[in-house]
């Protein structure tokens, strides 16, 4: 290794398809979290809910997912969901499917954070003038909460983003995928390892830059 | 799920199993372990220079820890498994990933105890100074402990995403709780059953986890301030 | 009574970035003295305070306790700070209660006061709770030996406070106001803890409010006023002729309290 000699010329002839492997990464993190989040709100409902046959199987749900490995959810969705009969599912698809199911268990979690953090007033004020339940949760709570919890679901889309790499144990062509391959076609250990690592560590920097500023023009509004 | 004794149902293919099984989760159960210890020693050291550093080893600690939580786990096993063989140090599957692990573990035990430490209001560094503590001593008898109860949940959840995190050694062929499943379905074709009974397995260990810290969080509860 | 001095400053200067806190401070304390500072908050009181025990760096100046500079020591005509250690040894000659505190939350109120002796003195734990015991007792606190900071009214926390200090058989005591932070009932649970200990021959440098105490305690009184010291002298002489108009209008926002 001393004599490690660095030819950068793979990394080359191969950046689109890292770019594009970057970009599918995001992709499947955006879209898990979008899913995650309108999940994750039922579910964060469900739980706050006084009905037990509602709140029990939620809470069920949100540990069940907390305990289990992303990895071992992937494969048994991916390869156990047809032994159920359900075939039309390419492994893209199946991803996704896995990546929001457990996106969704721990945005409920910061849900039910941030219902639980709006003052009881906001809601009683709301009641003064005349709101109806459903207004009262869509113009008053879930704008509010929404602006509490921004930090945390910027959190969580890095986090998600960091997970697409497990994509790569069921053949999808994200980032991981790819490094894999060309490591095993090329042998360029460090160029393409190094590529990958930096290409995960600017884009979740970036995203950590825009969601922050995203969170400065809201937090004017408090 | 077929629960008869007879060749080809569950039950009787989980007993044919059984060692496989108890040897992948003896795996998982070890590799975690050594990884959480390593991580929680590696972490003060780390997290004390985050917090008190002179500022060029702050810096690096900074340096080390957003490189650590920027990069995917997966990405680390990988890199360290092919990099150690690179550099002609030769460590086995487990010991590559196990370096990993614990290489991100230790950032993030490293971030929670910096917070855990600053919060720490500063009159009580102030007033061990002025007992005459060294500073070794203050965060020995002062700081450290008052720091303690506000770093176990996070340090639970590291632990948990330790345990969920060996899955990954799988990759590079580790057999662990996860891979070893994988090896049994390959002979019974019983995919269902076998993911089901290792999602258990993993549900067992970690609830066992956050039990113990729930313990921890109750014994040490009377640190209030 | 001419006794020997205890803490000697000389010019001392701290700033704080572009703000400058303390532009050159005189000060002596001798042994069994007590110096109150007064002055209006800004004034640099505090800050002076911190100085002498180091958890502030002074710019400039001297501060000498028993002769030794400080902080740091002087080699070939330059300062060097000292080391970390020695720093802590020079510490645990002073003793300094705040005014919020700092009972460390996860001791019991013996525990607080044993940490100093056995860590720092190297006494045993019999020695150490035998000591500690004594001086809760001083106190009024011994029956609450057992129990945790929360357990305690801000009062006996301070109270605490003051066992914890005055235990490890300080040169120098300082209090830094250290009634500020407690509901007006129970000052003088505090107060009268300190007036003991001044009338024991411990040497106090106090930072405080409580004029009454001030002028019943002190054999020195040091009125700050930006910075410096605008005027000093024995409290009969602060009190009874107030040289400057700022001193007066101070002392003013006390009237009726004389």
């Amino acid at each position: 290794m001393i004599n490690y000699h660095f030819d950068w010329s793979v990394i080359a002839r191969n950046m689109d398809r890292f770019l594009a492997a970057l970009g599918l990464g995001l992709g499947l993190a955006v879209i898990s979290l979008a899913i995650g989040c309108v999940l994750g709100l039922a579910v964060a409902y469900a739980r706050v809910s006084p009905r037990r046959w509602l709140s029990g199987p939620a809470w069920f749900y949100v540990e069940l997912i907390r305990c289990m490995p992303l990895l071992l959810l992937i494969f048994f969705i991916y390869f156990g969901l047809p032994e159920f009969g359900i075939y039309f599912m390419d492994k893209t698809q199946s991803f996704v499917l896995t990546l929001s199911l457990y996106a969704a268990a721990y945005m409920s979690e910061v849900f039910r954070a941030g219902l639980a953090s709006i003052p009881k007033q906001y809601v009683e004020a709301a009641k003064a003038i005349g709101m109806r339940p459903w207004q009262r949760q869509r113009y008053v709570v879930l704008p509010v909460m929404f602006r509490i919890t921004l930090p945390a679901i910027s959190n969580n889309l890095i986090s998600l983003f960091k997970d697409t790499s497990l994509a790569a144990a069921i053949a999808v062509p994200e980032l991981t995928f790819l490094a894999r391959q060309v490591n095993a076609n090329t042998f360029r250990v460090m160029e393409v390892w190094l590529t990958a690592s930096a290409m995960y560590l600017a884009t979740a920097y970036l995203l950590a830059t825009l969601l922050r500023l995203v969170e400065r023009r809201y937090a004017s509004i408090r | 799920m077929d629960f008869s004794m007879t060749p080809g149902t569950f039950l009787f293919e989980a007993w044919q199993a059984r060692f496989s099984l108890l040897n992948g989760l003896s795996v998982t159960i070890g590799s975690s372990a050594i990884t959480i210890v390593l991580a929680t020693l590696l972490g003060i050291l780390v997290g004390i220079t985050l917090a008190y550093g002179w500022w060029p080893l702050r810096l690096l600690a900074r340096l080390y820890v957003d490189f650590m939580r920027g990069i995917p786990v997966l990405v680390l096993i990988l890199f360290t498994y092919y990099g150690l063989a690179l550099f002609g140090i030769n460590v086995p599957a487990f010991w590559a990933g196990v370096i990993a692990l614990s290489a991100f573990a230790t950032a993030h035990v490293a971030e929670n105890l910096r917070g855990a430490v600053q919060s720490v209001p500063a009159g009580q560094m102030e007033a061990a100074k002025s007992i005459g503590l060294r500073f070794d001593q203050r965060l020995r008898y002062v700081i450290i402990p008052q720091a303690f109860r506000r770093m176990l949940p996070p340090w639970v959840n590291t632990g948990l995403e330790v345990v969920k995190g060996t899955t990954l050694l799988s990759v590079i062929g580790v057999v662990e709780l996860l891979l070893a499943s994988q090896q049994v379905m390959a002979r019974n074709y019983l995919i269902i059953d076998f993911y089901l009974l290792a999602g258990a397995m993993y549900l067992a260990v970690n609830f066992a986890l956050a039990q113990l810290g729930g313990m921890l969080e109750r014994r040490f509860s009377y640190l209030r301030y | 009574m001419v006794e020997q001095v205890l803490l000697r400053a000389i010019g001392v200067r701290k700033s704080f970035g572009a703000l400058e806190v303390l532009k050159g401070i005189d000060l002596e304390v001798r042994q069994g003295q007590v110096v109150s500072l007064i002055g209006a908050s800004g004034s640099g009181k505090t800050t002076f305070l911190r100085c002498v025990n180091m958890l502030e760096e002074h710019d400039a100046g001297d501060i000498l306790l028993d002769g030794d500079p400080i902080g740091y020591r002087v080699e070939g005509g330059k300062r060097r700070r000292m080391s970390e250690t020695a720093v802590s040894a020079q510490r645990a000659r002073i003793g300094m209660v705040f005014q919020q505190f700092n009972l460390f939350p996860h001791l019991t109120a013996e525990e607080n006061v044993m940490l100093g002796l056995t860590k720092v003195l190297g006494k045993t734990k019999a020695e150490a709770r035998d000591i500690a015991g004594h001086w809760l007792g001083k106190v009024g606190l011994e029956a609450r030996r057992g129990h945790y900071p929360y357990q305690l009214s801000g009062g006996q926390q301070q109270r605490v406070a003051m066992a914890r200090a005055v235990a490890m058989e300080p040169r120098l005591l300082l209090f830094d106001e250290v009634t500020s932070a407690l509901d007006p009932e129970l000052v003088a649970e505090v107060l009268q803890v300190m007036k003991a200990l001044a009338e024991s021959g411990m040497t106090m440098l106090v930072v405080s409010h409580e004029m009454l105490f001030v002028r019943d305690v002190s054999h020195h009184v040091v009125f700050m006023d930006q910075g410096k010291v605008a005027q000093a002298g024995s409290p009969a002489e602060v009190f009874g002729n107030p040289e400057s108009e700022r001193l007066r209008s101070f002392l003013g926002r006390f009237h009726g309290f004389f």
